[in-house]
């Protein structure tokens, strides 16, 4: 067994999926020689070559149009968008293009075809580099939306998202890159890729959340706990489609829940669960179920994102506030 | 609206004035034309692009044409009765469309605006199926495998990007430079003068001159964007471009079949061959309006539409081919009689075309359908048999 980064999880990821399938290609900015500014794919183009791992030209439209021309002749082509404010020139490919093609050709074509967004704030960086555009995706039909939270998940998830014969924008929160170090145990079969998880056991509040907030959730329960309030969280690793059973069956357990994630509160993800929960769990609430998350406004100049990114006192704030009703 | 009428100039210092570099704007597309048949239906010769056809090619093309006239017309007078809801017209784009058409191999792939009904007709697809998109029962019938021609692309341009990738495909699948015939394959992506000014067009070209992808960038320059002229999009000639991306770049007359035939045909090999994309010009004309929503008398004169009326493509090949004696009165009525029976197995199939189903609208959004969609359609399969006298 290894101890590895989310970044070293999600390379060894890539690594694999290529091993296993020929037609896998990486394509995007800085892909190749340097590995990515993340070097997420350090060392693939070395091994793979410069066909396979491709360094694209600086246009993000061009890096998914002509991934969609591939995806037509049959690879499987695994984008990265260099930081998450800059997927916005491709939106309009991945929208109009990915999205719609399997539908459009009525399932003669189709778009597998993953798209790799490092995610989230909290890394000190200028405007364009932190932002949280989960949302705007997961309100595209045709696309599948997920994120990974940990080290472990961001291997497999990465390999099930490029098998998937669907298109995938998979979230990576980058602020956890380098941050923790997992165990990997390949021998254990992973869960299915759409599919939340109970990441740790309680019985008064439900915190729903996925990517980088997902480890302040777990701190924020292990602080409750402190207080003696027992707080379930749960890893929703899928954005779209949600996999709302194992939240609803906590839900109706504990009677409350609170969705944090950094992206904007307006109309993010969890407005979606919140309505969900309430048309399914009306009668086993005892509060509304509450959203924590970044302030409807751009995101701010990195000195002040701690006051811009919820947490752990603000999501503390929030399951205390189910509390008052 | 404030627009200056000379050409674009450059002051001491910032190199050769660009009048003098590109020439002045020709109306008629200038001395770089390459044209093997003139409008008054002359067989002209080109030091590059001169080629010969046999009688039986020159025939094709014309049936052709007449043809891909018809299917445009009937589908245009099917929208005029309402069984569709909106049409876009090929009228005097002919020969750009059978010419480019015609040059491709089995193995080359396509990818269309919404457009190419020519370039179709000559894919094999039956013309009929062009016709469930624009009456609003599918988004596009034929299966873009089956015939190595995508489906038609509204949102303008993006399709040059999807052709570029597709041509970097074949590069890994090694269909390119062998030098085998029956293997090297290239791509076409089809565009309009208006789609020039796109960001993808242009990412397009960037993409397939860094990797010499397999691809022929065919722009038919029908001098129309709906409603703004060429100068609204370019203010040099737009096959001058590719140069400034580093491929080459001609202007072909566009209604003339036999250079359209030809300049495809060189540019597809050398693509074939791995020397990389290159731009064709196809400078012709709309004699239509952009769709049948479209009323052109609000911005352009009929004096334009009459000069060009004089290029038409058809006319001057059957000159052509009347005045060398290589078709007879029997001949052309026996395509007139090919293109009544392609008019009425339009008309009757598009009327017979079914409405699609209403829970057919979730199928294939995803190729594994997810369980919260499956259960919505469930829920609304459920609500229609709700109502009394329902399917079920």
């Amino acid at each position: 067994m290894t101890k590895i980064t989310l970044a070293k999880g999600l390379n060894m990821g890539l690594r694999k999926a290529m091993e296993d399938d020929p037609k896998v290609l990486i394509m995007g900015e800085d892909v190749g020689k340097l590995g990515g500014v993340f070097r997420i794919t350090d060392g693939l183009q070395k091994d793979f070559g410069e066909d396979r791992v491709i360094d694209s030209p600086l246009a993000e439209s061009g890096i998914l149009g002509t991934a969609v021309g591939l995806a037509m002749r049959g690879y499987r082509p695994v984008c990265e968008i260099q930081f998450d404010g800059f997927v916005y020139p491709a939106y309009d490919q991945i929208v109009s293009q990915v999205a719609k093609i399997h539908f459009r050709t009525r399932g003669f074509v189709k778009m597998p075809i993953v798209v790799r967004i490092p995610f989230g704030g909290g890394i000190g960086a200028v405007e364009h580099h932190s932002e949280s555009p989960e949302a705007q995706f997961a309100h595209t039909p045709g696309l599948k939306v997920v994120a990974c939270s940990n080290p472990v998940d961001g291997y497999w998830m990465i390999q099930q998202a490029i098998a998937a014969d669907d298109p995938v924008i998979f979230l990576e929160p980058k602020r956890q890159y380098h941050a923790d170090k997992a165990e990997l145990d390949e021998s254990v079969s992973p869960a299915p890729l759409f599919t939340s998880r109970v990441v740790r056991q309680g019985t008064d509040v439900t915190l729903l959340s996925y990517g980088p907030m997902v480890k302040t959730c777990l701190k924020a329960a292990e602080a409750a706990a402190g207080e003696g309030r027992s707080v379930e969280v749960i890893d929703l690793r899928t954005l779209s489609p949600l996999d709302m059973g194992p939240v609803f069956d906590s839900v109706r357990r504990t009677g409350r829940a609170v969705v944090a994630h950094e992206a904007h509160v307006n109309l993010g993800m969890g407005s979606e669960i919140a309505s969900r929960v309430t048309e399914q769990c009306f009668y086993s609430l005892e509060s509304p179920v509450l959203r924590v998350g970044g302030f409807d406004t751009p995101y701010p100049p990195s000195r002040i994102e701690e006051d811009y990114l919820p947490d752990l006192d603000r999501v503390l704030d929030a399951v205390d506030r189910t509390f008052d009703f | 609206m404030t627009q200056t009428s000379s050409g674009p100039g450059s002051g001491p210092g910032f190199g050769p004035d660009l009048v003098e570099v590109f020439g002045p704007s020709q109306q008629d597309g200038g001395p770089e034309l390459i044209q093997l048949l003139t409008p008054e239906g002359e067989r002209v010769h080109h030091p590059e692009f001169d080629m010969d056809f046999s009688e039986e090619e020159l025939r094709g093309f014309y049936r052709d044409m007449v043809l891909t006239r018809r299917i445009d017309t009937e589908a245009t007078a099917l929208q005029r009765h309402g069984e569709l809801g909106i049409w876009a017209q090929l009228l005097g784009q002919e020969a750009a469309q059978i010419g480019a058409g015609r040059a491709l191999r089995p193995q080359d792939y396509v990818f269309p605006t919404y457009r190419e009904h020519g370039v179709a007709y000559c894919k094999g697809v039956d013309p009929l199926s062009l016709l469930g998109l624009f009456r609003g029962v599918d988004q596009g019938s034929w299966n873009p495998d089956d015939n190595n021609f995508g489906l038609y692309t509204i949102v303008i341009g993006a399709q040059c990007l999807h052709a570029t990738g597709y041509a970097m495909g074949m590069q890994r699948d090694g269909v390119v430079g062998t030098g085998d015939p029956d293997r090297d394959a290239a791509v076409i992506a089809h565009f309009g003068d208006g789609a020039s000014s796109q960001g993808d067009v242009n990412e397009a070209f960037i993409f397939a001159a860094s990797y010499n992808a397999p691809v022929v960038f065919f722009c038919q320059n029908n001098q129309w964007a709906i409603s703004e002229p060429i100068e609204r999009q370019t203010r040099i000639p737009l096959y001058q471009r590719a140069l400034g991306f580093g491929f080459p770049g001609v202007r072909v007359d566009g209604n003339d079949v036999l250079a359209s035939y030809a300049v495809t045909k060189a540019a597809l090999q050398r693509a074939r061959d791995g020397q990389g994309p290159t731009f064709v010009e196809a400078y012709t004309y709309r004699m239509g309006a952009h769709t049948t929503t479209d009323d052109p008398t609000r911005y352009r004169l009929s004096d334009d539409v009459e000069h060009w009326k004089l290029k038409d493509p058809i006319a001057r090949l059957e000159v052509y081919l009347r005045r060398n004696g290589l078709v007879d009165d029997d001949f052309i009525s026996g395509v007139q009689e090919e293109a009544k029976q392609l008019g009425a197995h339009l008309r009757e199939g598009c009327k017979a075309l079914p409405d699609p189903q209403p829970l057919s609208m979730f199928d294939h959004v995803y190729a594994e359908m997810t369980d919260e969609l499956a259960a919505q359609r469930d829920g609304f399969a459920e609500y229609l048999d709700s109502f009394e006298g329902a399917r079920s």
